[in-house]
């Protein structure tokens, strides 16, 4: 019993990661309706991102995630403006397309670039408080792990509020629902949509950021990502923050539990199964809209 | 003043356009009536900025809108409430109109054209806490025209807006038409329901095949026969 319980709260830490990691994807499927599926490496360079500038400066991991988070929006603002903006001026099915074959290039390049500037070896940031974990009732809790839990959660706070509340939010909120009716009130759509793709690789900059903190990265774990990313989004819908969040959450706790009664080899099936049952049970997802 | 000069538009090798001059006076409600198919949406849609024409000028105040984004031409004092009312179900009655506001042309005066939105459709204060998609289909109207009121236009273009409404819902917002145009809003308005709308407006125009086959005065159209055999029946009694 102990050990269900260690394993589910170790899968709930994870899960958070994989929430704020399919956010930023969603986010850029639900309102540029191309599938970006480089998105896992642009965690894996924020990742590299973070260990530098820890290893290079000394900041804090927490702190180094203030300066990835405008670096990797700069970066996302780039691939649009290089790249994206050509495929959204097609039609929905193109994009989509043009978006697949974009997305491995790029997946590729920055696998590549990666292997070329870090090595191949797996890095991850050590900081005085990794090996620190709280104990409750003879369950562990790493310590790390949980601020990084934390962390994710603000975020997908934050995103929540701005497409809320901000200005420009609910214009990203309009475009995804009606690009042509957004356009007819003044909003300039392409803006919307290289701002939307620039949030959503700030959200994979942080993502990538908390990875390293707590776990490990390497140039080759962009595609574990995207895939998890994909998984989460399919199970929890399109059009809420929380909603994926939680649906991150979900597949970390599945992941655990079959960990636990099936044995770890089977951990990357529970994914795909629960992607296969909702898909043939609520294609719109647990939280999505139809 | 909005002035179509020979305007061609085709969607690949479909021509949808051939020709087309279309007047709009600043002053004016001026119905488009035709067929399915005839080009009426086309031609709304170039001159929003939504589809590029082939050929052809479109003049607005003097300046050539053929080449503006649809946000820059709402910009510039034109709005079009689009056929089917696309409003954004999942937001608020007060979202929808509050994101008409989006340019910089409206947000400074945002409050105000939001209470006059609300003066017009009281209905629209009542609701306005609610999600636009759970509206009856009036009310979902109401908001499309209130929205594109609230980007504060000078042409107010209006593609199919009876379409699915009661009669009698019909009827009470033509007469806000008639009301925004004389509070100084130039009225360009495409309809099936030929007789409603040649009624109210001052000219209209008669498009075929992409095409204008007719224009004059209102009562002059729907007192032409082939107008009267086509749109209105064989049985339409003279007006």
């Amino acid at each position: 019993m102990r050990g269900l319980v260690q394993q589910l709260i170790l899968g709930v830490l994870l899960g958070g990661l994989y929430g704020l990691a399919a956010a930023g994807l969603s986010l850029v499927f639900g309102v540029l309706r191309v599938l970006n599926v480089a998105h896992g490496e642009l965690i894996m360079l924020g990742g590299y991102l973070a260990f530098g500038l820890v290893t290079l400066l000394g900041l804090d991991p927490f702190v180094a995630l203030l300066l990835v988070i405008p670096l990797s929006a700069s970066l996302g603002a780039l691939l649009y403006a290089g790249l994206f903006r050509f495929i959204v001026r097609h039609g929905e099915e193109t994009r989509i397309k043009n978006s697949l074959l974009v997305g491995f290039g790029l997946a590729l390049t920055f696998q590549a670039l990666a292997v070329r500037l870090f090595t191949a070896d797996e890095r991850s940031i050590t900081t005085a408080y990794r090996g620190r974990a709280l104990a409750l009732g003879g369950v562990v809790v790493p310590l790390g792990r949980l601020l990084s839990l934390l962390v994710a959660l603000l975020l997908i706070a934050l995103l929540h509020a701005f497409l809320r509340r901000a200005r420009w939010g609910q214009a990203i909120r309009a475009t995804a629902e009606d690009w042509e009716a957004a356009s007819l009130l003044g909003i300039d759509v392409r803006r919307a949509y290289g701002l939307a793709f620039a949030i959503g690789t700030a959200l994979a900059g942080a993502a990538g950021t908390l990875v390293s903190l707590g776990y490990s990265i390497s140039p080759s774990i962009g595609l574990e990502w995207t895939l998890k990313a994909l998984i989460v989004i399919v199970l929890a819908g399109l059009g809420s923050a929380f909603g994926t969040f939680v649906g991150g959450v979900v597949l970390g706790c599945a992941e655990a539990l079959s960990a636990v009664v099936f044995g770890g080899a089977y951990r990357e099936v529970v994914g795909l199964l629960l992607f296969f049952c909702v898909l043939v049970a609520r294609p719109q997802g647990l939280f999505g809209r139809s | 003043m909005l002035e179509v000069q020979d305007l061609d538009a085709a969607y690949g090798e479909l021509r949808a356009l051939a020709g087309v001059s279309v007047r709009v006076g600043s002053d004016e409600i001026v119905a488009l009536v035709g067929s399915n198919g005839a080009g009426k949406t086309t031609l709304l849609r170039c001159i929003a900025g939504l589809t590029r024409p082939r050929a052809g000028r479109i003049l607005w105040q003097g300046q050539d809108l053929g080449v503006l984004a649809p946000h820059r031409v709402v910009e510039r004092g034109v709005a079009m409430v689009p056929e089917g009312r696309r409003l954004f179900g999942h937001m608020t009655v007060e979202e929808n109109l509050s994101l008409g506001a989006f340019s910089l042309r409206a947000r400074p005066a945002r409050q105000a054209t939001l209470d006059r939105v609300y003066q017009i459709f009281p209905r629209l204060a009542e609701r306005r806490r609610q999600l636009a998609g759970a509206l009856s289909g009036g009310e979902q109207q109401m908001v499309a025209i209130g929205r594109a009121l609230m980007t504060r236009p000078s042409l107010l273009m209006l593609d199919e807006p009876s379409l699915g409404l009661a009669p009698r819902v019909v009827e009470s917002l033509l007469g806000v038409l008639l009301e925004i145009n004389r509070a100084g809003v130039a009225v360009f308005l495409v309809e099936q329901n030929v007789r409603a709308a040649l009624d109210l407006a001052h000219r209209a125009y008669l498009l075929e095949h992409g095409r204008v086959v007719g224009q004059g005065r209102g009562a002059e159209v729907l007192a032409d026969p082939e107008v009267r055999r086509a749109y209105l029946g064989p049985l339409a009694v003279e007006p």
